[in-house]
Parts: structure tokens; sequence; C-alpha cells
């Protein structure tokens, strides 16, 4: 019980943003339409690509002659930039797709009357 | 000041999560918003290989290795994400979620490698006083709480994309519900045990978990069927979002926090989102009425009739005749690759004097909204896509509806037949248009493997074949006529 309440004191301000950031995430995407939930899956799968600090810091901490871990963060940062990149892209591909249509479709009923 | 800038950075970069999540639920601020996004992590990712400096005011080394992966991991995951079929965008978020888990239990295993070796430099672990034992335990915690999301994650993203692809099928065992509920409760257990007490085997222990959570994440997503895929990877997609957070809590960095937190909030409600859109509850999903064992139990089964075929110059001809069609696209159009060919069919028809529109079903396809982004890559007007409710009410005054390769969603057995898997789910009420006409492939049952009783009513008339050269026959018959 008190190592509980020790860490919570120790990590305040994080529990703070964590409880914070939950009640911001519920509340932004609250109201997106289902044609837009692919997408936004996408988008969601990009920004949790943010592990790809945490996979720079493990690579630029690794000693020199620590021959695992220098594989291993190097290999963590292959995948984190994978998703990261892979994700805004694909997500931009869908999306393009959707802006596209938007302006050409009135020109294409209009034209043929 | 170096470090001092890139809290700013790291700042700017949150928000820009945020405002790029919250643009990418409007459909015409979407794209914007996932360019924000993106600005804000080339930012974050820019300003730690710079600026980053440890407690001790070190800044990074390895620099060559650092810039060879995100160079490597840059331009496959572009090649990769430009070159992906349309179709196979399911598959491919499900794969870059996976990567995403790989890097985060990644981390956690070196980071445990870390420990272990600081902890052997300063002496054994008994002699440690209480405070630092206590700093060790909530280090260790999230270090552990990282790896096992981590990998179910990555472990469940690598199945879910392998059966979107084809490569694995449905399996489930007798009882496996209780096995998977089992197996997570032996990981709580130990990565309790590892945690709280520090046991001499620590080390081959974590990699117990290590395994333990790699193979939970196979079970978990195994029983589950093809037709609920999205759903998990929704799930899956917010697991990693905690994953990356607890990456934030470790090195006490707030952007990995927030956007991980954000992802994981977002994510869970988006799976329950997608789930009302089937009308079930997350818990039918995961615990699955779906899948392999409920294929015996269509309902529909014993009642099948006869079906009725018509021939290509057939329903060409009444396609020609009619005042207004409505499309009914399903996945088979998907597989079949035909949204372009059908946009042709669209526009021959307009040019006959015909009125065509779209009826996509919340579900329809992969996954919700997959459908429209299909269409749209077509080059499908917007304003031509009717969804369900809309679509719904037009039915009555439509002369034909052509399902092109759609199953479950045209399926009446889920608002008449209590026992269907799928009862309950909202469909789009084709029979009240005058003809329906259905173009399958065969008449095996669909995704979710449940048999139809629409393809036997008197109304419907079967047009077999691959959606693809359907359409492009149909083409041709209605520029001959």
């Amino acid at each position: 019980m008190e190592a509980i309440l020790s860490f919570i004191s120790q990590h305040q301000q994080m529990i703070y943003i964590v409880t914070l950031m939950v009640f911001v995430g519920i509340e932004v995407i609250g109201h997106v339409p289902a044609v837009l939930h692919t997408p936004l899956m996408s988008g969601a799968n990009a920004i949790h690509g943010v592990v790809i600090i945490g996979a720079i810091i493990v690579m630029g901490q690794a000693a020199k002659d620590n021959y695992p871990a220098l594989a291993l963060g190097f290999l963590a940062v292959i995948l984190g930039t994978l998703n990261v990149v892979g994700g805004f892209v694909v997500t931009d591909r869908m999306l393009e797709m959707f802006g596209g249509k938007r302006k050409s479709p009135k020109k294409e009923i209009r034209n043929p009357k | 000041m170096g470090s001092n800038l890139l809290i700013l950075i790291y700042l700017l970069a949150s928000i820009t999560f945020i405002i790029g999540l919250k643009m990418l639920s409007h459909p015409a601020r979407a794209r914007r918003g996932n360019l924000i996004a993106a600005a804000g992590m080339a930012a974050a990712i820019a300003g730690t290989v710079f600026l980053y400096k440890d407690e001790d005011g070190n800044a990074l080394h390895n620099y060559a290795w650092i810039f060879g992966g995100l160079l490597i991991g840059a331009i496959a995951g572009t090649v990769a994400a430009r070159k992906v079929k349309m179709t196979a965008m399911p598959e491919m978020v499900s794969l870059f979620n996976g990567m995403g888990g790989a890097c985060a239990a990644l981390i956690a295993i070196v980071e445990f490698g870390h420990l272990v070796h600081n902890l052997q430099s300063v002496s054994g672990l008994t002699a440690i006083d209480t405070t630092f034992r206590d700093g060790l335990k909530q280090h260790l915690l999230i270090i552990v709480a990282g790896l096992v999301i981590g990998s179910i994650s990555f472990a469940g993203s690598m199945v879910a994309w392998a059966k979107l692809n084809g490569k694995i099928r449905d399996f489930v065992f007798k009882g496996q519900h209780l096995f998977n509920i089992a197996l997570l409760l032996i990981i709580f257990l130990l990565a309790v045990y590892l945690t709280g007490w520090l046991p001499a085997g620590g080390v081959s222990l974590f990699y117990i978990i290590l395994g333990l959570s790699l193979l939970y994440g196979v079970f978990f997503v195994m029983p589950i069927g093809g037709a609920d895929m999205p759903v998990v990877i929704s799930l899956l997609n917010s697991f990693t979002g905690v994953a990356a957070a607890c990456g934030g809590f470790l090195y006490n960095n707030k952007a990995m926090l927030t956007g991980g937190i954000l992802v994981g909030a977002a994510g869970t409600l988006l799976t329950i989102l997608m789930c009302k859109a089937m009308n079930r509850s997350l818990m039918n999903v995961l615990i699955g009425s779906f899948g392999a064992t409920d294929k015996s139990t269509g309902g529909g089964k014993k009642e099948q009739g006869n079906y009725k075929e018509i021939s290509l110059s057939d329903a060409a001809m009444i396609m020609n005749y009619a005042h207004k069609i409505i499309i009914v696209p399903g996945y088979g159009l998907a597989v079949a690759q035909a949204q372009h060919t059908c946009h042709e069919l669209e526009k021959i028809l307009e040019a006959k004097g015909v009125e065509v529109t779209y009826a996509i079903h919340p579900v329809a396809g992969r996954m919700p909204g997959h459908m429209n982004v299909l269409l749209a890559e077509a080059d499908v007007s917007y304003d031509k896509l009717q969804e369900m409710e809309q679509a719904n009410e037009a039915f009555p005054a439509t002369d034909v509806v052509l399902v092109l390769g759609a199953n479950d969603v045209v399926n009446p057995a889920a608002k008449t037949d209590p026992t269907s898997p799928i009862y309950g789910m909202p469909i789009l009420d084709v029979e009240l248009a005058k003809a329906v006409i259905v173009n399958k492939r065969s008449m095996k049952p669909g995704y979710a493997g449940i048999e139809n009783n629409l393809f036997f009513r008197p109304k419907t008339s079967m047009l077999f074949g691959d959606a693809k050269k359907v359409l492009q026959d149909l083409i041709g018959e209605l520029k001959a006529l």
C-alpha cells in the first residue's frame, strides 16, 4: 500500500497527464463519422509511433561494445520508423482520395449536362 | 539551452498530436490534421536525435546506427505504404501497428539489460537500501508493463495481418477462452512476482514473461473471425499506444506519454464505436460469436431452397430500362479490385439516363469506412455514396439493386433469425426494391461464414462470377444495347 502511495506521489505529474490525456483522447474523436474510422485508426497508429523516441534514446545510449543492445536498439529504431513513416504515408494516401473526390465529382456531374 | 528547447519541441509535438487527431475526425480537415501530426513527429524525432541529454548531461552517440536505422525504416515504410493496394490497407495498418509494438518490447528488453548490468556493478541485491529497492521496483514495473503490452500487440498484430492476408485460418480449440484467461493470469502473477520480490532467477523469468506474452498475443487473436479483424486491430492499436506511454514513464518523456495515452484512449473509444456500428458489444466480439465454431450454426442452412440465376444479357437489359439503380458494394468488389470497373458501369448507366447511387453499410468491406476509401480511389463522386439510413429510405423507390460481393450486410437473418450470429446488426433492406441482382463468385457463404436467405428469395436473381469480369461483361452488353 505504501509503495503505491509513494509511486503516486513521486510520479504525480505523469499521472495527471495520463488522466487528462484519457479524457482528451475520448473527447477529441467522440463525433467521428463511420466513414473516417479507417483513416482515423491509421492516423492514431502513426501517432503511437512516438515510441521511436525511446528507441533512439536506447540506441544512442548503448555502449559501443554492448553488441546485443546495439543490435536490438538498431532493430527498434528501424521498426519504430516503419511505424511512424508508414503510418503517416498510408493515412495520407487514404485521405488524399477523400480530398480528391470532393472537388472532382462536382465537375463531373456538371460536364455531362 | 538545448534541453530547454527540446522540452519546448516535445510540448509542441504533443499539441500537434492532439490537434491532428481532432482534425482527423472531420472529413474536410482530416488530411491536414494528419500532416500536422506528422510534422510534430518529425520535429520530436529530430529534436531527440540532436538535443537529447541524459541526467548526467551526456549527449547520444552511435549516430551512424541511429541514422542508418531511421533511413532504412523511412525508405521501407514509404515504399510499403505507397505500393500497398487500397484493398490491402487493413493488413498494412495491422503490420505497422505490430512494428510499433515490437519497438516498445525491444526497448523494454534493452532497458532490462541495462538494469541488470548496473545492478551487477553495484553489488548483490540484498545489500541495497530500501529507497533504492523501491525505485528499482518501480523502474522494473514499467519495463515489464511495456514488455508485456508491446509483445502482445506485436504478436496479435502479426496474426491479424496474416489472417487478413489469408495466410492463416481461424483456429480454436475447446476451452481456448479459459486457456487464454489462465495464460493472462500467469503472465500477470509472474510479472508481479518479478517486480515485487526481485527473485534470484529474475533474468530468466523476464524472458519467460516475454515468451508467454507473445504466446498470449497469438492465442488472443487466433479464434476471432475474419470479419471482426478491424475491431481487433483497433484494440491492438490502443495497446501499442499504452506500450508507448510506458516508454514515456521510463524516460520521463512527456511527448511519448501524451502521444501514447492519447492513442490508447482514442483507440479504445474507436474500438467501441466500431462494435456499435455492428450493433455488438466488445465482449461479444472478443469471446467471438463469429468464427470457425459458428460456421455450422448459420441458421439458414435448413431453409436452403432454390435460387434463380440470371444471364448477363438479361441483367444488362433490366438495368438498361431501370430508372433508379442502387449498387451495394461489398468485400467481393474489393477483392476483385473492381472499383474502377464499377465506376465505369455507373458512368455508362448515367449516360443512358439511369440514376445510380451507392449504398454503403457502415462495416462494408473489411473495415468501417474501407469501402468509401476504395470507391473514392476510383473517383466515384462523394454525393453518390449513401449511408445506410438514407439508402434504406431510398430502396422502395428503386428498380434494381445490384449487390456486388456484399453478403452479411444484406442478410435478412440479422433481422429475422435470433439464432444467427449477426442477429441485431442493422442491415441494408435491399428486398424493399423491385428487383435484386446479386453478384457472387459462388453460393459459398460469405466472410462471416453465414448462410444468406436473401439469395433464395423470389425477388433475387444470382449473377455468378468474379466481380470485375462480370462488370466488364455487363458494360460490354450495355454498350451493345
